[in-house]
């Protein structure tokens, strides 16, 4: 069965269905990794978003119980060069495909994918519409008139967790099964913006004991709670319209160590007085050359961000520019020594990537002591 | 950190002649680093004893040593350059165990020369296996269950807790030399004994063998900040067991989850901490029991790599060259990405397209040989192709592996067997199971099913499983139902316009105009490092059925370059030395280069090299495709040996521009009666000769020729199913060999000039003029493959007064066959007559060499001269008289392929060569023998053993080497002639004659040089044990009274004056 995308600008391309029938609009953007296609596919920081997979080859190992990010795949569509519908893997469970189906995500396969990459790079990031149940052009291109885009949109309120809860999962090493396990020293307030897993997973395994609370608690209720630290999540779309997240933060600023995190990070860069723009096609993969100015390391790192923090914006600030991009020498982090605050634009949590910046949690950890 | 100051001048050992295990991947690292640290400012001190590769050019390092790559010579080098450091990890094994050596022996102290890259620690951490292991256990991570023994005692401890099946593998061997799998106690001590021979240390590693099990390796880079990359993870399709350069590989992984992958890497950036390299990139293997995940480390290389080429060639990484940088001080964010000059090299590539890497065998060379695949390396070369599905990558690697195979058809196996035969043949480890799968699939076997016999991932089987339904369809589907739709799934399927034309009963051509009128035509992606994330400056393309072509031709003027394809017996590194000249002589014109090969261990196929690389297969159909694109002003097809020449005549018929010699020109020298009625309008002479179609008209022209006579099947390559015979009994099967290898072509028959001496000579032409490149006297006779004699140039035994006529009669040729470019001729002499052999106008393998012994880039000019300039232009227009002498000596596989005959022959078997010279020709040959692996005895006992016809010379042999000291030791017949001659000379028994015999004493170590000739089927055979256990034992052999003549002058040479070292710059002075 044929499916459809079809781009702001008007470009077309045709191929094959899988996954789910449907239609959706989203940001058309595209994923260096070449593995790790189901962590980036319930990472609710895709929320709207359409993902081309660079890597022509997907689904070769299947998907499987352990690799999900958060509760449900968020993106509003997938795009493949060649689908594998028959996976091989000792941990697979169901194709890709099917998992698709069941998240009821829309996916497109057997497509140049390399020719839209080369197009979303050259033109940037645009909206786009995925259809498999109606593939006439004009239609589509008129659904795709109405769809606002996410830029000044607050579409963290779709992925954010409802009412608070507690985590108490470690990381588990999915070759031997073992949990890593750390005895329980801080309490730790977890803004859930669209928040994976593995960053729950992690700080727990840090020996942090986790309250997870919704995107809209206020300050006050943060404090009531008498956490040791505050950890600001990954999510997705626009930082600036954010102003309740932002408030909260400077409200908290100063009173318990902060750390965040990709969206985290820019909701912080935000409430320290700066500002935020949107990259022309964003950063997402999993092999971006981080350099620790303190350290004058590299780190290689797992990214997924279409805004990013104007460090210009935070001059005179006392802040401290801690990581840069060695790609486009874009901001990666920041750190207010005085406020007890630092924040990274990528995901040390990995999951998928590599996982040279997990001494982030750590630092996080000493900052609580 | 920027570049260190401490360094001012880097010795960098090369890897020496091409060996299976060892090819011509070091060249291109070898190059890569020479350039790169020369134009860093450092002063580059070579040394390599292989003539044929580039970086052993002189204008590659600032002193370049072609001298054998002992410890010994090596410290003469130091001595004489003092360079300050030594980077030892770009010369693959050989390069490594010298460096090794040089430290421990305490020569580095000596000179104050540093190791850069890795310390002698390092690489005794990642070599010395049960160091290794302790390290590994140490991190947390685990190794299959081992031992290391240096007896057979140790060895009987060691497999009560290691069981069986158990891999043996001896230490400090190249390519797994020697490394087997034991399945029982009897096999077991025979490994053991063997591999402990073999081993330098006498040192074996026992091993749990995890056969089955999933192999991966990662190429890991780190920087002396500690920053770490991997480069590229690659999946084998060959399960553990088989070798990994006799695997078929693919990249990146493809069945691993990520969090299973980053589990891998993990693991590899603990390994290269804690073994300790510096600098640098090492390669890890690891395998992964598909069951549950589990992972066991299996090896490092502390080193650049066969694996690391390959991955360099995937991803457009340039491994070698970064690890140059690297370990002068540079760190990796330091370093910028040259495809997308704006990133920088401290990062992990990403590829949007699957990479499918293919080894090459030679088994039809070695027919009594053991074909089954095993932890030894057995292959000589490999392709690799790149598409942007594995079905795709998977059929342009067949038909880049130019084994005349162009899909997975069961055409090319013997599809008749019976399914219980076939579930045999899954079981085994043979190098064409990929056929068997597709057939298996066709005879409805289970994945499943198929899994339990290869052990083969899923994944990849149901791939060909893909490949087999598809090609169902294309079976039941007429031309006129090939609509564009239908074809354009087909072709992004990868299969062949050859094999569609064949399967649908038309021409190819047929098939090509239909597919064009279709608008089914590839486009051209680029390897960019970054799945398109950032803009690629350098245009490296391969093709796939895609919608966006990324060629974007220039409008300059342009000449394309055929390439060589994968290395193999008789067809290697010496055609890419010249279309990589080719390349470097078009950028000196102002002309664009363009690359089209398939081969990554080469410098052709470096983005580098050329201004535009195309990696493809080298078929009509994938060279059009190119050639349409660009619109080249011209093609070379004469410097990549007999692939591209092959593909002259049908592209020139296609309307394509062959630019030097004309394919009429080629095809004259190659037809057996244009060339005769040419050579008898020239008035020259050949043997007498005949053709035959049936065997009874073969005797008839054998009667009228008479014996001795040589055999040989038309259309074949490297001296495939030639033979010599000097009976009628014999000459039989010879001619029943003969039709069966060329598929009944018809059978060439030749006078063979029994005891002729053979001459080759390398000649350049404009049309015009002919200038001589160089005149070689083959060490063996006429009969020995010229590939795999040695050779001397300037000639030692040949009068002036032949000489001239030999260059005389060149001249004619040349100009006759209107040449432009080079002509090599074989001639050989007998009894004052000049024989013309062969003629071949185009490069030959022994350019490189000549090129290296007169100082001029022969192949640089011949590509000037067909770019349109002459050699008056140029300023060649003489021969060039060195007065040092210049040795060539082939090298064999003969110790990867247990049980076979080393004797030598018109079918050539050698897989490198290395170049000896000095300005005395003993030296010279003592030097080409001591690089190729048989230094020579400066005492001790010799061994004669020789046919009737050279007993004469045997003695005066005898006598001199007698003189020198050596005591001689002969068998029987010798023994009487050397006696009654008045040479002491002891008695040994022959095999047949009881015990101890000669071959006992071979055993014994009593016995340090051997001379040993034979005549007629029956002497072969008796001598066969004498020649390999030489070989196992690993004592110099000579096996014609040529070649001992040669080695005893090299002995006395030695004897008079101790071996000097001079640079290649210095002789061209």
């Amino acid at each position: 069965m044929k499916a459809i995308l079809l781009l702001e600008d008007g470009m077309v391309f045709e191929g094959n269905s899988f996954g789910a029938e449907g239609q959706k609009c989203g940001e058309v953007v595209f994923n260096t990794s070449m593995t790790g296609y189901q962590e980036i596919l319930t990472d609710p920081s895709y929320n709207e978003q359409i993902i081309t997979m660079t890597y022509p080859l997907i689904g070769n190992y299947g998907t499987n119980s352990e690799d999900s990010e958060s509760r449900k795949s968020f993106v509003s569509g997938f795009i493949v060069k060649e689908n594998c519908p028959y996976p091989s893997n000792w941990r697979s469970g169901i194709s890709l495909g099917e998992y698709l189906q069941k998240n009821n995500v829309v996916g497109l396969e057997g497509i140049d994918t390399r020719k839209l990459v080369k197009h979303i790079r050259t033109k940037g990031a645009m909206r786009g519409i995925i259809s498999s149940t109606e593939l006439n052009i004009n239609k589509l291109k008129e659904k795709l008139r109405d769809y606002p885009g996410l830029v000044g949109r607050d579409i963290v309120k779709d992925v954010t967790a409802g009412k608070t809860y507690s985590w108490n999962d470690g990381v588990v090493n999915v070759l031997t099964g073992s949990e890593w396990k750390t005895e329980k020293k801080y309490k730790v307030v977890t803004f859930d913006f669209g928040i994976k897993h593995n960053i729950l997973r992690l700080l727990c395994s840090h020996g942090c004991e986790v309250q997870v609370v919704p995107a809209a608690t206020s300050a006050k209720e943060v404090l009531r709670l008498k956490p040791d630290g505050v950890f600001l999540s990954n999510g997705p779309g626009d930082p600036a319209p954010l102003g309740y997240a932002i408030e909260t933060v400077q409200n908290l600023l100063g009173k318990l160590p902060i750390f965040g995190i990709c969206l985290g990070h820019q909701i912080l860069g935000l409430a320290l007085g700066g500002q935020t723009y949107k990259l022309k096609f964003g950063h997402r993969g999993a092999n971006h050359p981080v350099k620790n100015l303190l350290t004058g390391a590299v780190e290689i790192t797992s990214q997924n961000h279409g805004f990013c923090v104007d460090v210009d914006s935070l001059k005179g600030k006392g802040i401290e520019v801690t990581h840069v991009n060695l790609n486009d020498n874009t901001n990666e982090g920041i750190i207010s020594k005085k406020l007890s605050a630092f924040s990274v634009q990528y995901h040390p949590e990995a999951s998928p990537g590599p996982h040279d910046s997990q001494y982030l949690f750590e630092q996080f950890i000493k900052l609580m002591n | 950190m920027p570049k260190r100051k401490d360094i001012k001048k880097i010795l960098i050992i090369g890897s020496g002649p091409i060996v299976i295990g060892q090819g011509c991947e070091f060249d291109y690292s070898g190059t890569q680093a020479c350039k790169v640290l020369k134009q860093e400012g450092f002063k580059v001190v070579l040394v390599n004893s292989n003539p044929a590769t580039i970086m052993t050019d002189p204008e590659i390092a600032d002193r370049t040593y072609i001298e054998p790559i002992t410890p010994e010579i090596v410290e003469k080098i130091i001595q004489k350059e003092r360079p300050d450091s030594l980077l030892p990890t770009l010369g693959g094994q050989t390069g490594l165990n010298t460096a090794v050596a040089l430290a421990e022996s305490g020569v580095l102290k000596k000179y104050g020369v540093r190791l850069l890259g890795a310390s002698l620690q390092a690489i005794k951490k990642a070599e010395e296996r049960d160091k290794f292991k302790k390290i590994i256990g140490d991190i947390g991570l685990e190794v299959p269950r081992s031992g290391c023994a240096h007896s057979w005692q140790q060895a009987q401890e060691i497999i009560k807790y290691v069981g069986f099946p158990a891999i043996i593998r001896p230490s400090y061997t190249l390519g797994g030399t020697g490394g087997n799998i034991a399945n029982n106690v009897e096999e077991y001590k025979r490994y053991v004994d063997w591999g402990l021979d073999l081993s330098p240390k006498t040192e074996v590693l026992i091993e749990q063998s995890v056969a089955g099990w999933k192999e991966y390796e990662l190429e890991v880079m780190r920087d002396r900040k500690d920053n770490v990359v991997i480069v590229c993870p690659i999946e084998n399709f060959d399960p553990m067991g088989i070798h990994t350069g006799d695997s078929i590989t693919v990249a990146p992984a493809q069945t691993l989850t990520d969090k299973e992958y980053q589990w891998m890497r993990d693991a590899a950036i603990k390994i290269i901490r804690a073994i300790g390299v510096e600098t640098g990139g090492s390669n890890i293997q690891f395998a992964v029991n598909p069951e549950n995940g589990k992972l066991y480390v299996i090896e490092m290389n502390p080193r650049v790599s066969r694996s690391s080429a390959l991955a360099s060639k995937a991803t457009g990484f340039p491994i070698a060259k970064i690890a140059s940088l690297l370990a002068v001080g540079y760190t990796l964010d330091e370093i910028p990405n040259d495809i997308t000059k704006k990133t920088p090299a401290c990062f992990e590539p990403t590829i949007d397209y699957c990479v499918v890497k293919w080894p090459r065998f030679t088994f039809e060379k070695f027919p009594n040989t053991n074909q089954e695949l095993t932890v030894q390396m057995k292959s000589v070369g490999e392709a690799m192709a790149i598409g942007r599905t594995f079905k795709e990558a998977l059929h342009k690697a067949v038909r880049s592996l130019e084994i005349n195979r162009f899909s997975l058809d069961k055409k090319y196996i013997n599809s008749e067997l019976s399914l219980a035969q076939l579930r045999k043949k899954l079981r085994t480890r043979c190098w064409d199971k990929i056929w068997y799968v597709a057939e298996a699939f066709r005879r409805k076997l289970s994945t499943d099913e198929i899994f339990a016999l290869t052990k083969i991932d899923p994944w990849f089987l149901n791939n060909i499983h893909d490949i087999v339904k598809l090609e169902k369809k294309i079976k039941s589907t007429a031309l006129d139902k090939f609509d564009s739709d239908f074809l354009r799934q087909v072709k992004e399927y990868g299969f062949s316009d050859k094999y569609l034309a064949t399967v649908l009963n038309i021409s190819e051509e047929q098939f090509r105009k239909h597919r064009l009128r279709l608008g089914v035509e590839p486009v051209y992606k680029t390897v960019d490092t970054c799945g398109a994330e950032f803009e690629a400056h350098t245009p490296y393309l391969y093709s796939t059925f895609e919608s966006e072509c990324e060629a974007n031709p220039t409008d300059k003027r342009k000449i394309v370059i055929l390439g060589g394809g994968p290395n193999r017996i008789g067809q290697g590194i010496e055609f890419d030395y010249c279309c990589v000249h080719a390349s470097f002589a078009l950028k000196e014109i102002g002309i664009e280069s363009i690359m089209v090969n398939c081969n990554p261990e080469t410098v052709s196929t470096d983005y580098d090299t050329s201004d535009r690389l195309y990696f493809e297969p080298l078929t009509y159909e994938d060279v059009m495709s190119i050639v349409e694109k660009e619109k080249p002003d011209g093609v070379i097809v004469q410097f990549g040996g007999q692939t591209p020449l092959k593909l002259a005549v049908p592209l020139e018929k296609a309307g394509v521009k062959i630019i030097g010699t004309s394919p009429d020109s080629i095809a004259c020298a190659e037809d057996r009666k244009r060339f005769n009625n040419l050579v008898k309008k020239l008035e020259l002479r050949q043997p007498d000769s005949g053709t035959a179609t049936t065997y009874d008209k073969a005797l008839k022209i054998a009667r009228k020729i008479g014996f001795p006579l040589l055999v040989r099947p038309s259309y074949v390559l490297g001296g495939r199913a030639m033979k010599i015979v000097y009976d009628e009994k014999s000459f039989e099967s010879a001619v029943r060999n003969a039709f069966e290898a060329s598929d009944e072509h018809p059978v060439l028959i030749d006078q063979f000039l029994d005891d002729a001496t053979e001459m080759d000579v390398d000649a350049i032409c404009d049309g015009k003029r002919v200038v001589i490149g160089g005149v070689m006297e083959h060490i063996e006779e006429a009969g020995v493959h010229s590939g795999d004699s040695a050779c001397s140039l300037p000639p030692v035994s040949i009068s002036e007064k032949i000489l001239k006529d030999i260059k005389r009669q060149t001249r004619l040729l040349a100009l006759a066959l209107k040449v432009k470019g080079l002509i090599n001729i074989q001639f050989a002499i007998k009894d004052d007559k000049i024989y013309i052999l062969e003629v071949n106008p185009r490069a030959s393998r022994t350019i490189p060499f000549v090129s290296k012994a007169i100082g001029v880039p022969l192949a640089k000019l011949a590509t000037k001269i067909m770019a349109g300039a002459t050699l008056d232009e140029l300023g060649f227009t003489e021969e060039i008289k060195p007065k040092h002498f210049s040795v060539k000596e082939a090298v064999f596989p003969f110790l990867k392929f247990p049980g076979i005959d080393t004797l030598l022959g018109p079918e050539m078997l050698s897989t490198g060569e290395v170049m000896g010279i000095d300005d005395d020709f003993g030296i010279a040959f003592a030097k080409s023998q001591i690089a190729a692996g048989n230094g020579l005895p400066m005492s001790g006992n010799v061994l004669f053993s020789v046919k009737d016809s050279d007993k004469k010379k045997a003695v005066e042999l005898a006598r001199q080497m007698n003189e020198m000291g050596f005591r001689i030791v002969a068998t029987k017949g010798t023994c009487l002639e050397l006696v009654n001659n008045n040479i002491p000379s002891e008695f040994v028994l022959k095999m047949s004659e009881g015990r101890p015999n000669v071959v006992d004493w071979i055993i014994n170590g009593k016995i340090d040089l051997i001379v040993n000739s034979t005549a007629g089927a029956q002497s072969v055979g008796d001598s066969f044990p004498i020649r390999r256990t030489a070989l196992d034992k690993q004592i110099p052999y000579v096996t014609s009274i040529r070649a001992a003549i040669a080695v005893v002058k090299a002995v006395a040479a030695m004897k008079r004056r101790k071996i000097s070292v001079k640079p290649v710059q210095k002789y061209y002075d």
